[in-house]
């Protein structure tokens, strides 16, 4: 049987020289992405901004227009109406009471739920969801302080570990990543719920994996070719990875993907952020960390002073019998 | 390298032959786990989005407790000062901005007056901290400020109340597993699995326990009782710790006391000092009745009843007067304590508003079941259907490895009782796209060992081993992520993050140790010469 290779062997790509390229792309990306972030907003949800939402699940897919009268009749504040993929499904918002408490957010709920069967029988109400003004001041706080406290750790991790300019590079890959994100769900105006901040920091996870596996081998290869110079160096480093880099962003989607179309509309958000996250991330892999080491003026010698510094132990092992002149 | 002594094999295949058998109870219905010694009934628990069911989170105001705690230490003064052979008046008392303030009338009586009022603000427990400061204003009005500690050992003190309040009503409501759970220091976390409608819960919370004294009726035939007849005038009421055989226990129906009338109720010691006991203290008028009903009975007994439940019958030793008493009987600390919450917990001890609430019905639950059951089964078979197309062979032993990964995964979340929620279901999903990365490393490493003109058991070794590195600290760096949500997430954000972390720490199991195991066993078997990857 013949074996799938999505990447050939011994691939040759100039990554490097490619670099203003992509780094202006990457920089004029970013700067729409923050753009719409802050020009049309996050649709965040009743997790964020506080409030009261109602999922009600039609018999027969009803009209849109008629649902938001029956809900304007109410007279209860300005409702809003949301669709998933489901047509049959719809997302009830409404803000919450200022005063009364759960009294007052229950009767709102029992006057919604009358005025919907009246008009449409056989509805079902299978979820909501009431956040006070307070709690969801206290989420989003825990969101935003999650998300930078995980790319920090991370950044410092990668510092310590190697030298400062890795902990840059991927502190500045994965801003950008987080970004791109924050304004794909600007465009899309995709709910932005507590959800999708796992989301985020799964793909930071993802994003950091993906770097620290090249971050590894450019590091390996730093000691074991002492000569080469930085430039061909980080290409050789990026294209022996690439094979791993596409076969395991391929595996992630195949599994995602299969999420996106088959788990269910409450994951969709979840699933098309993670999605968008691993291309994402995957671009700033190899087209961003990697050449951003060598603006940051990384260069085989200061990678072996804090080699030689830190892990003796591991160099004096790379030192045996193995032969490092092995590839042709 | 690749050579694997007994013992080794026997340390890699163990754990993840328990880690399956701890898996296996979750796909076994009810009824046969029910059967199962409890140390085997490691089920993973679903959570409120997948069964169905409500999430409220309640919040207690501080300041009302610290109004409450002022209102009661009026009480007390009362009380206090109009006992005894020299009553002391006093007028003017007003309790505004957080004190209690009062003139003594005859304002020789000032220093007897703050000799009297000093127990009442002793803190409950033996650090000799006060809970109020008392001082002397114009040399006639008494001043008693609450103390900082004072202040926060009360609204500790309920909360613990609060939360034992609800759970006893959410038990009270038949549903099955509620949790409930103190949050922060003024928050208490409800959950109630199966339950359509949050209204009758918020209803049930609103709702103010009953605790009544009744006197025992010791005329009453112990087998009627038994049966559930008392004579007129008394009833039968059940008396689940009843010491003297059968739960229930005929009282009289006239309530002596009732629980308005009570205003603490402390665990403590009784004179010699190591006998637990409760201290429960009344308000004026409770403690006066008290003291006349315990007058005429002395040497009968009497039930504290809770919600038409008997929690004790203590015997009437003398009669009880002061507004104080103590319930004696064979406590261990806990039980006196666990009495004293109870008798405490008659009613809420502080108003709860719902900040958040989330409720999902029962079918969208199901529907998220099935959904993402289906959607991790095909995601599943697509990864493996691609893993052995890249890497035949070796692509079905990661395979295994998934496979195995993922039964580990929930039997690990069995063991510690962890919650799947529906976000969990996707961190699963992510956990087999990323558990076949270890693999897809150390594949890949080995094709490019071999293209460098290494043998073939000398790029399988180097190959697992430059890997192995590699793999480490790209699942450290996936660690902090997921230790991050599991410490500031709440909710579905935690769900997702223990799945996450579990996987990661089982994925390097088994697709590096258990992997290479496999790999070693069909090299050594077969000596391939060449290999297919």
């Amino acid at each position: 049987m013949k074996l799938l290779k999505l990447v050939p062997d011994n691939t040759n790509i100039g990554f490097v020289k490619l670099r203003h390229w992509a780094f202006a792309l990457t920089a004029l990306l970013t700067v729409l992405a923050v753009g719409a972030t802050f020009y049309k907003g996050l649709n965040l949800g009743v997790d964020f901004v506080g409030g009261l939402m109602i999922e009600a699940k039609f018999e027969t897919p009803p009209q849109t227009d008629k649902v938001r009268t029956v809900i304007d009749r109410l007279g209860v504040g300005d409702g809003s109406l949301q669709q998933f993929g489901d047509p049959k499904t719809v997302q009830i918002r409404l803000p919450l009471p200022e005063q009364g408490g759960a009294g007052a957010a229950n009767a709102i709920v029992e006057k919604a739920r009358k005025a919907m069967t009246a008009e449409f029988p056989g509805v079902t109400f299978s979820r909501y969801d009431t956040v006070s003004g307070k709690v969801s001041g206290e989420l989003i706080q825990n969101g935003v302080l999650a998300v930078m406290l995980a790319v920090i750790g991370i950044a410092i991790f990668s510092w310590f570990r190697y030298e400062w300019q890795f902990g840059v590079s991927t502190f500045v890959a994965i801003m950008h990543d987080v970004l791109m994100t924050l304004g794909f769900f600007a465009i899309t105006q995709l709910e932005f719920d507590l959800n999708i901040v796992a989301a985020v920091l799964t793909i930071v996870g993802y994003s950091i994996n993906d770097k620290m596996v090249i971050d590894d081998r450019i590091r390996e290869n730093m000691r074991k070719y002492r000569k080469m110079d930085m430039k061909s160096l980080i290409d050789l480093s990026v294209n022996e990875t690439l094979p791993r880099t596409v076969m395991t962003s391929v595996t992630v989607l195949l599994a995602l993907g299969a999420l996106l179309l088959l788990g269910g509309h409450v994951l969709r958000g979840f699933t098309a952020a993670m999605m968008l996250g691993i291309i994402v991330g995957t671009y700033s892999s190899v087209y961003v960390s990697s050449s951003l080491l060598i603006s940051l003026g990384l260069s085989p010698a200061t990678a072996e002073k804090k080699a030689s510094k830190v892990n003796i132990a591991a160099q004096a092992e790379r030192m045996g019998p193995r032969d490092d002149g092995a590839r042709p | 390298m690749l050579n694997f002594p007994r013992w080794a094999v026997v340390a890699i295949l163990l754990p993840l032959l328990i880690g399956i058998a701890c898996a296996v109870p979750s796909f076994l219905p009810d009824t046969v786990v029910g059967q199962l010694p409890k140390f085997m009934q490691t089920r993973v628990n679903l959570g409120l989005d997948l069964s169905g069911g409500s999430h409220l989170l309640l919040e207690a105001s501080t300041q009302d407790v610290a109004k409450q705690r002022i209102a009661n230490m009026e009480e007390q003064v009362r009380t206090e000062l109009r006992r005894g052979d020299t009553k002391i008046a006093i007028g003017d008392i007003s309790s505004r901005d957080g004190k209690l303030s009062f003139m003594v009338r005859n304002p020789s009586q000032v220093d007897a007056a703050v000799e009297r009022i000093r127990p009442l603000t002793q803190g409950a427990g033996l650090t000799g901290q006060r809970d109020f400061n008392v001082e002397v204003v114009n040399s006639s009005t008494i001043v008693i400020t609450p103390t900082k500690a004072g202040i926060d050992n009360a609204v500790k003190g309920a909360m613990e109340v609060a939360t034992e309040v609800i759970r006893k009503r959410i038990d009270e409501m038949g549903t099955r597993e509620p949790t409930i759970q103190q949050q922060g220091d003024n928050r208490i976390v409800v959950q109630v699995p199966g339950l359509q409608d949050p209204r009758a819960l918020k209803d049930l919370l609103g709702q103010t326990a009953k605790l009544e004294f009744k006197l025992v009726d010791v005329n009453a035939n112990p087998a009627e009782v038994a049966q559930g007849r008392a004579p007129v005038g008394s009833e039968v009421l059940p008396y689940p710790t009843n010491p003297a055989g059968p739960p229930v226990i005929a009282v009289y129906r006239q309530v002596m006391v009732s629980g308005e009338d009570l205003t603490d109720a402390q665990q403590g010691y009784n004179q010699q000092g190591n006998e637990p006991i409760v201290n429960i203290r009344f308000n004026g008028a409770g403690g006066r009745k008290f003291g006349q009903v315990t007058s005429q009975n002395v040497n009968r007994p009497f039930a504290i009843i809770l919600d038409g439940k008997v929690l004790s019958a203590p015997n009437i030793n003398e009669p009880i007067l002061g507004g104080s008493a103590q319930i004696s009987g064979s406590f261990t600390v806990e039980s006196a304590n666990q009495l004293a919450i109870a008798l405490r917990s008659g009613k809420l001890p502080v108003a709860l508003t719902v900040v958040e609430e989330r409720t999902v019905g029962p079918q969208l639950g199901a529907d998220s079941i099935r959904a993402g059951l289906l959607a991790s089964v095909i995601a599943v078979a697509a990864v493996a259907a691609f893993m052995f197309m890249s890497y035949g062979r070796f692509g079905m032993y990661a395979n295994l490895a998934v496979a195995i990964n993922v039964l580990v995964i929930l039997g690990v979340m069995g063991i510690l009782g962890a919650t799947l929620t529906l976000p969990g279901i996707a961190g699963f999903v992510l956990t087999i796209g990323t558990a076949v990365d270890a693999n897809v490393l150390i594949y890949e490493r080995i094709r490019e060992e071999r293209r460098r003109g290494r043998g073939v058991v000398q790029a399988i070794e180097h190959g697992y081993k430059e890997a192995s590195r590699t793999i480490f600290e790209a699942n450290v760096t996936h660690a902090i992520a997921g230790g991050i949500m599991l410490a500031l997430g709440s909710g579905p954000v935690k769900g997702f993050a223990i799945v996450l972390l579990i996987g990661i720490a089982t994925s390097v199991f088994t697709a590096v140790t258990f992997t290479r195991l496999l790999v070693s066993r069909w090299v050594r078997a077969k000596r391939p010469t060449e290999i297919h990857i």
